[in-house]
C-alpha cells in the first residue's frame, strides 16, 4: 500500500548511530562471540563431564554408607583382593589386544580404501563405516544372539558344514576372544577413516620422489607414510586406549563378566560393585582405578605429538 | 470461576469422611494432589494392567492423580533409577526395588513399620527372607509387593520324567496338597534329583539350570547349600564356608553340572526358560514365566510342563524366594498418600486381582493368601502351578542369609556360590582351592 511507504537514510536521527557502549563493543569483541558460542558446549561438559568425574573422585573417598571420608581406603581395599587384579589383568588383556587389532585392521583397511578409484571409493568408506554408526548396544545385542550360548547362529553354521560348535560365551576364554573381537569390529572404523584422512594429506610428491630413487612400496610405508603418520596414530591409540579401558556395554550384554568373573571390565566390576551390590564410593574408586596410569600415558603421548609437531612445523 | 468458602470445604470435607468410613478400605489420608511411583516393569503381558486398575480405582476414591512409570528390570534399569533418585533426593514417591534394594537405600527410605505390621496383624506370618531384606535394625524400610516377588521351584516335563527317569510328578505332587503322600514326597531328594538328571541326560533330554552370575543361578546354588546346611557367613560375621556340609553340596552340585549342557555357565535367567521352551530339556527351576511363554510359543511343551517342589536335602526343603518391595523415599512430597496407597493394594482382594493378571507368577509374601484359585484353575494342564507357592515343608531361602544383610547383598549380587560350582566343574579346580578362594572372597564382604 502505496501511504505505508517510509523513506530511509538521511531521515535517521543520529542518536541511532551513537557510538557503542561498553557493554556493546564487549558483546561484539570475536572473543566473546566464541565464548558465547561454545558457551552451551562448555555447560554439557562441566555438567555432564567435569561434575560427575569430581563427584566420582569425592565419592571414591567415603566410607561405604558415603557417611564418612576415608582417603585412599577404598583403593587400598581393592588393591588386597584377588579378584580386583584378576580384573586388572583382564581388563589390561581386553584394551592392548583390542586396540592393537583395531589400529592393524584400520591402518590396511585403510590404505586398501586409499587406493581405490575415486569413484567407488566412498560406497566402500560408508558400508565400513557402518559397525561405528549402529548404536554398540544394538549391535551388540546383534553379536550376542550370533553367539548365544544354546542357539548361536555361528554354530548352526559351523555344525551344517559338518565342525563341532564353540562355546563362545560358556568357556571363559572363547568369552574373552568373543568380547574382544566384537571390540574390534566396532572399534577399527574409527581407526580406519583416521588414518584414512592422514593417509590423504601425505604430499604425493613425497612418494613421486621415492619411486624415483627407487624405493619399494614397503620402503615407501616405512620411510614415508608411517612418519607422517605417527602423530595421528598416536592420539588415535591414545583415545582408543582410554575408550576401551572404560568399555562397559559389550561385556555387560555379552557375558555380564562371567563365566567365572573372567571377562570383567573396570567398568563392569564397578557396576557389579556400586550398583548391584550397593557399594558406590567402592564401585566409584573400582572405576578410577586406571585413571591416574591413564593420564600419565596420555601425558607422554601428547608430549610425543606435541614434540613432533614442532619438528615438522 | 467458584468461589470456595469455609462452609463448602467443610462440607466436602464431612462428605469424604463419609465416604471413607463407608468404604471396607479406610483411608487415613488426607491426600490429594499427586503420587508417582517408579514400578517395575512385569514380564507377563497385561499384568501391569492390573496395579493400573488398582490405581485408577484408588486415586478415583481419594482424589489422588496416582502416575505410574514402569521401569524395565532389563540391565538393571530399575536399580540405576533407584540409585539415581537416592542419590539426587528427587524422583518419584514410591519406588519398586528388587531383592537387595531395600537394603542398599534403607538410610532414604521412610519407616513403614504402622503399614507392615498391620499387614502381619491382618493376614499372619510374613516370608522370613522379606523380612531378612526389608526389616532393617528392627524398622521395616519396604512393603513386601505381590507384583514380581517370585520362588523358583522346579518345572519339571512330567513326560519325559516319567519315561525316562521312572518318576510321576504328578503323583508325588498333585494339584492338591492334602493328597500329598509323605513317603513319595520325602523321596525327592537331591539324591533322586541327581540320578533322575542322570537318566534324563542319557536319553537326550538333560534338565538345565544356569551356573553364570544371575539370580536364578544363585538361587538354586542358594536352595542346594542351604538343604545341606551351607553357612557361608553367618550372623556374627564368622566365615563358616570350610565345612563338611559344603563338600557335600558342592559334590551334588558336580554331578548336576556334568548331566547338564554345557552352555549353563553363559545362561542369563532367560536362558533355562528358552531351554524348556525349546522342548530339548526336561526341568529347570524358575518361577511359571518359563510355562507361559512355552504356552504361547510351543504349547506342546506347556502341556507336559509341571511345577512342583525342589529336592529336599539332610536338612530341609529350601527354594529360593526373590520378593519385591515398595518404598517410600524420604522426600516422597505425598508420604502419607504413599502408604495409604500401599496398604490398598496390599489388601487380599487387591493382591488376588495382581495374582490373577499375572498368572499365577506374582506370589505374595503371607503363606495365609497361597489359598487363591488362579494356582488351582491355570492350564493347560489344569493344576500345573498348583506347586508354585511354597506347600508341604518347602521353605523358603536367599543366598546371603543369614549373614548381615549388608554382607548379604554381596555374597549374592557377586554371585560367590555360583563362581564356586563354575571353578570346581568347569574350572576342575580342586575343590579346597575352590573353599579357600570363597574365604577369601567372603572376608572381603564384611569390610566395615
Amino acid at each position: 500500500m502505496a501511504d505505508t511507504v517510509q523513506t530511509w537514510g538521511s531521515t535517521v536521527p543520529e542518536k541511532a548511530v551513537a557510538k557503542p557502549n561498553k557493554m556493546q563493543k564487549f558483546l561484539r569483541q570475536r572473543s566473546t562471540i566464541a565464548f558465547l558460542m561454545c558457551l552451551p558446549l562448555i555447560l554439557i561438559i562441566v555438567c555432564l563431564v567435569i561434575y560427575p568425574a569430581f563427584y566420582s573422585i569425592y565419592l571414591s573417598m567415603l566410607n561405604k554408607a558415603q557417611t564418612r571420608f576415608i582417603g585412599l581406603g577404598n583403593f587400598t581395599f581393592l588393591m588386597s583382593r584377588d579378584t580386583f587384579w584378576q580384573v586388572v589383568a583382564q581388563s589390561t588383556i581386553f584394551a592392548l589386544s583390542a586396540v592393537f587389532f583395531k589400529a592393524l585392521i584400520g591402518l590396511v583397511t585403510a590404505h586398501l580404501v586409499n587406493n581405490l578409484p575415486a569413484k567407488g571409493q566412498r560406497k566402500w568408506r560408508g558400508m565400513l563405516l557402518v559397525p561405528w554408526v549402529i548404536p554398540l548396544a544394538l549391535s551388540t545385542l546383534g553379536w550376542w544372539w550370533m553367539f548365544d550360548p544354546t542357539n548361536s547362529a555361528f554354530n548352526y553354521t559351523l555344525r551344517s558344514l559338518g565342525f563341532d560348535g564353540i562355546p563362545w560365551l560358556s568357556d571363559p576364554y572363547w568369552a574373552r576372544f568373543s568380547v574382544i573381537l566384537v571390540n574390534v569390529w566396532y572399534g577399527a572404523p574409527f581407526f580406519l577413516i583416521m588414518y584414512l584422512a592422514a593417509l590423504k594429506s601425505v604430499p604425493e610428491q613425497l612418494y613421486e620422489a621415492a619411486s624415483i630413487d627407487g624405493a619399494s612400496a614397503w620402503q615407501k610405508f616405512i620411510h614415508i607414510t608411517l612418519p607422517m603418520m605417527r602423530n595421528i596414530i598416536a592420539i588415535t591409540v591414545l583415545f582408543s586406549l582410554i575408550v576401551t579401558f572404560a568399555n562397559f556395554d559389550i561385556v555387560q550384554i555379552m557375558t555380564a563378566g562371567g563365566p567365572r568373573n573372567m571377562t570383567h571390565m573396570f567398568a563392569t566390576y564397578a557396576f557389579l560393585l556400586g550398583i548391584r551390590s550397593g557399594d558406590l564410593p567402592l564401585g566409584a574408586a573400582t572405576s578410577l582405578f586406571m585413571f591416574p596410569i591413564l593420564a600419565v600415558a596420555a601425558i607422554f603421548i601428547l608430549r610425543g605429538v606435541r614434540k613432533r609437531g614442532r619438528e615438522i612445523g | 470461576m467458584s468461589s470456595l468458602s469455609r462452609r463448602s470445604v467443610l462440607k466436602s470435607a464431612a462428605l469424604g469422611s463419609a465416604a471413607a468410613v463407608a468404604s471396607p478400605y479406610v483411608s487415613g489420608t488426607y491426600a490429594a494432589g499427586t503420587l508417582t511411583l517408579g514400578c517395575w516393569d512385569h514380564w507377563v503381558p497385561g499384568a501391569n494392567k492390573a496395579l493400573d486398575k488398582l490405581a485408577k480405582d484408588w486415586g478415583d476414591k481419594n482424589k489422588v492423580d496416582v502416575h505410574i512409570d514402569y521401569i524395565t528390570s532389563q540391565g538393571e534399569k530399575d536399580k540405576l533409577t533407584a540409585a539415581a533418585e537416592a542419590q539426587a533426593g528427587t524422583g518419584h514417591d514410591i519406588m519398586s526395588h528388587r531383592d537387595w534394594n531395600i537394603r542398599i537405600h534403607q538410610d532414604k527410605l521412610e519407616p513403614l513399620d504402622d503399614l507392615v505390621n498391620g499387614l502381619i496383624k491382618q493376614y499372619g506370618p510374613i516370608s522370613p527372607v522379606a523380612e531378612y531384606l526389608a526389616k532393617i535394625k528392627g524398622t521395616w524400610r519396604g512393603v513386601p509387593t505381590t507384583v514380581g516377588s517370585q520362588v523358583k521351584p522346579c518345572c519339571s516335563r512330567f513326560d519325559l520324567y516319567k519315561e525316562h527317569a521312572g518318576l510321576d510328578l504328578r503323583d508325588m505332587f498333585p494339584a492338591d496338597a492334602s493328597k500329598w503322600d509323605k513317603a513319595k514326597v520325602d523321596s525327592w531328594t537331591w539324591e533322586a534329583y541327581v540320578t533322575s538328571a542322570q537318566k534324563l541326560h542319557k536319553a537326550g533330554f538333560p534338565i538345565g539350570n544356569p551356573l553364570g552370575q544371575t539370580s536364578d543361578a544363585v538361587d538354586w546354588v542358594g536352595g542346594l547349600f542351604n538343604a545341606y546346611g551351607v553357612v557361608m557367613v553367618d550372623e556374627k560375621d564368622n566365615i563358616k564356608i570350610n565345612s563338611n556340609e559344603t563338600r557335600q553340596a558342592m559334590e551334588i552340585a558336580k554331578k548336576i553340572a556334568e548331566v547338564m549342557p554345557p552352555d549353563v555357565f553363559a545362561w542369563d535367567d532367560a536362558g533355562n526358560n528358552r531351554w524348556l521352551i525349546s522342548g530339548k530339556g526336561a526341568g529347570i527351576m524358575n518361577p511359571p514365566s518359563a510355562w507361559a511363554v512355552a504356552k504361547r510359543d510351543n504349547p506342546k511343551v506347556a502341556e507336559n510342563c509341571w511345577t512342583h517342589p525342589v529336592p529336599r536335602g539332610p536338612k530341609g526343603r529350601f527354594v529360593g524366594q526373590l520378593p519385591q518391595f515398595y518404598g517410600v523415599w524420604q522426600f516422597s512430597k505425598n508420604k502419607q498418600a504413599a502408604k495409604d496407597f500401599l496398604t490398598y493394594i496390599s489388601q487380599k482382594e487387591s493382591v488376588g486381582s495382581l495374582v490373577e493378571a499375572s498368572v499365577g507368577y506374582d506370589l505374595p509374601s503371607f503363606k495365609s493368601m497361597y489359598d487363591f484359585k488362579t494356582w488351582n484353575e491355570v492350564e493347560p494342564p489344569k493344576g500345573t502351578v498348583y506347586g508354585y507357592p511354597p506347600r508341604g515343608d518347602e521353605q523358603t531361602s536367599i543366598t546371603g542369609a543369614p549373614a548381615r544383610s549388608e554382607v548379604g547383598a554381596q555374597i549374592y549380587n557377586q554371585a560367590i556360590n555360583t563362581v564356586m560350582v563354575s571353578k570346581f566343574t568347569q574350572g576342575k579346580e580342586k575343590l579346597d582351592d575352590v573353599i579357600k578362594w570363597a574365604e577369601k572372597e567372603l572376608e572381603g564382604t564384611l569390610r566395615a
